[in-house]
């Protein structure tokens, strides 16, 4: 005990030498007792509701949990289970295809929109506030929002819009090729806003030599967009995919309001069966194995952004 | 409180400075002078513009008109307006009272201002030991905190229930209780990130200066640091509020109390067998306080937004 307070202080007085002090006072001149006082709401909040779950949910991946008996371990049994589940593939593939819609309709969207709406001179505010406002429509009042839209019968919005145009009706939410499309566009709907917002804040980043040396090289308005905005904002750009991707992997409320996986599982997404193994068949055992596998995934996407905000933010 | 004045006044400054810079862009002046860029530029903007208007306020103004039409008129003229005549302001009020709507935004309500404060109580205080205090454990906190920016939440949310199901070590159960939405939710780095970095930017030697003058570390939070911080508290609140309005999974497992369930949940559980009017109506009374106070907010919400940006790139 007294060899660490002796370290403490001796590290403590090395920034002012000449003057020796008990390692107590040190520690208390220091703030030690005052920064644990601030410091202790979030280290209760994050170690009992963070990190605690996230090591609890670790172990409960090896161990039977219900609540009749006390928690035993069981190897790798739940995960054998959850890896032999007949609905696992078709859930991991909705999934991917739910990722892929996502990013062949939700990456070029925001991007041309931003670039475009930065160059406004006039009306900013209101392009912006259009932008955003489906963002801040709570996702239950837009999925039964767009429910309706959806109704499959021919006096549905969607079906007597593309009547107009001589098309349909089409099944949407009913039928099992279009119900995971259709929450693809819903999603892009409810979440390009925010993106766009972001994208622009980047834009406005970029800095005017770079345009003012492109004018002078009489550079023409695309070959500044190809060369000189998307290469000066590319950091955000992948940022953004990445965040896009584990937000998709874990699309839940789309397929649960939606259609509660159906038609014929065709919705089935890899969180539809974490919730229900846990809240449907009680078998957290389960449930926790397949969360930490799909963690798994997710930790290495994770990596990769991490990677890029370091390697962008210290640039 | 001059010095506090200054400082804003600086920081006022420098706001200014960054308008300015941001004046040249992809389109230069000399391209802005062309008729032919012009053109273009007009029409794609006005395009874009007339999309924003369809995809951005189409879906409410067609909702506000179907709170208000009559279910017949809804399935089998959608895209009319009133096609039978009749509006059916009845809707509105048949929302409130059969659904309890009301009740339900108070809740809502209850949990959102709740969740504000402690998420606020939570970021300040840590933000300023980590900004201000600096104890020597303090990376070694940094690290613990943004550390869980990187794990996916997915793998929570099973043992949080079971957390909050049964509490460990202390006892007793959190289900049904307001506090099983704001402490976990107050466990938010992203939120701590912000306020610290803006509490970063703080000028160290006013801090300097109300030490000399004997104040206490407590005195300089409360009288000196939030004073300052008042635009990124209401930017940190703000989005919390967003956040926990739009709140639904979480909320729908861990109150299970019909009487005090939020407006997500109780949409979700209540109206499946209402009549589609009635529906529509419930549904747009719920949009109405997430939509005016973004209008109000506006621009409090979207520097929160790029603040984001801010700390993504």
């Amino acid at each position: 005990m007294s060899v660490v307070q002796d370290r403490m202080a001796e590290a403590t007085t090395s920034v002012v030498p000449p003057i020796r002090i008990s390692a107590p006072r040190v520690w208390m001149r220091r703030g030690g007792l005052t920064a644990v006082l601030f410091a202790l709401p979030a280290l209760i909040v994050f170690g009992y509701f963070s990190w605690g779950p996230i090591v609890r949910g670790l172990i409960m991946s090896w161990q039977k949990v219900n609540f009749a008996a006390d928690p035993s371990w069981v190897g790798w049994s739940n995960f054998a289970y959850v890896l032999s589940d007949p609905l696992l593939p078709q859930a991991v593939g909705n999934t991917l295809l739910f990722v892929a819609l996502g990013l062949v309709i939700g990456f070029p969207v925001p991007l041309f929109l931003a670039v475009f709406m930065a160059e406004l001179r006039k009306s900013k505010r209101l392009f912006n506030l259009l932008a955003y406002l489906p963002v801040v429509i709570p996702p239950v009042v837009a999925i039964l929002l767009w429910k309706t839209f959806y109704d499959p019968g021919g006096t549905g919005l969607f079906n007597q819009i593309l009547g107009f145009f001589g098309l349909g009706p089409l099944g949407w939410l009913n039928s099992t090729v279009l119900a995971l499309p259709s929450m693809v566009i819903e999603a892009t709907w409810a979440g390009a806003g925010a993106t766009v917002i972001i994208y622009i804040a980047a834009l406005t980043g970029v800095r005017s030599e770079l345009y003012e040396v492109a004018d002078l090289d009489g550079a023409s308005i695309w070959s500044k967009i190809w060369n000189v905005t998307l290469p000066q904002i590319r950091g955000v750009i992948i940022i953004m995919v990445l965040l896009q991707i584990i937000g998709t992997m874990q699309v839940f409320a789309e397929p649960f309001l939606f259609t509660g996986g159906g038609p014929s599982n065709s919705t089935m997404t890899i969180l539809l069966m974490i919730y229900n193994y846990a809240f449907v068949s009680q078998d957290f055992g389960a449930a926790s194995a397949l969360s930490t596998l799909l963690a798994l995934a997710l930790g290495v996407l994770s990596v990769a952004y991490f990677a890029a905000t370091k390697r962008w933010s210290t640039e | 409180m001059s010095i506090a004045t200054r400082v804003r006044a600086g920081i006022r400054n420098l706001r200014d400075r960054e308008i300015e810079a941001e004046e040249r862009s992809i389109i230069s002046p000399a391209d802005r002078k062309q008729p032919g860029v012009r053109i273009t530029l007009f029409v794609v903007q006005a395009l874009i513009l007339v999309g924003l208007l369809i995809a951005g306020l189409g879906p409410l103004l067609w909702l506000a008109k179907s709170a208000i039409s009559t279910t017949q008129d809804i399935i089998t003229d959608p895209l009319g307006i009133f096609p039978s005549g009749i509006v059916q302001w009845q809707n509105l009020v048949t929302a409130w009272e059969q659904s309890a709507i009301g009740k339900y935004m108070f809740n809502t309500a209850v949990i959102a201002a709740g969740q504000a404060v402690v998420t606020l109580f939570v970021c300040t205080t840590c933000a300023y030991c980590l900004s201000v205090l600096k104890p020597r454990w303090a990376p070694a906190l940094s690290a613990g905190i943004l550390a869980t920016l990187f794990v996916p939440s997915i793998i929570a949310l099973v043992p949080l229930y079971l957390t909050i199901l049964d509490l460990p070590v202390v006892g007793g159960s959190l289900i049904d209780n307001y506090f099983a939405l704001w402490l976990p939710g107050a466990a938010n780095a992203f939120m701590i990130l912000v306020t610290k970095r803006f509490f970063d930017s703080l000028p160290r030697d006013v801090f300097e200066a109300a030490r000399i003058d004997g104040a206490g570390a407590w005195r300089i939070f409360v009288v000196i640091v939030l004073p300052l911080s008042r635009p990124i508290l209401g930017v940190v609140g703000l989005i919390t509020i967003m956040a926990s309005w739009k709140d639904f999974l979480w909320p729908l497992l861990v109150i299970t109390n019909r009487e005090l369930q939020p407006i997500s949940v109780a949409l979700f559980l209540n109206l499946k067998n209402t009549e589609l009017g009635v529906q529509m109506a419930a549904l747009f009374i719920a949009l109405i306080v997430p939509v005016v106070l973004f209008v109000l907010f506006q621009k409090q919400f979207l520097r929160g937004v790029s603040a984001s940006a801010g700390v993504k790139g």
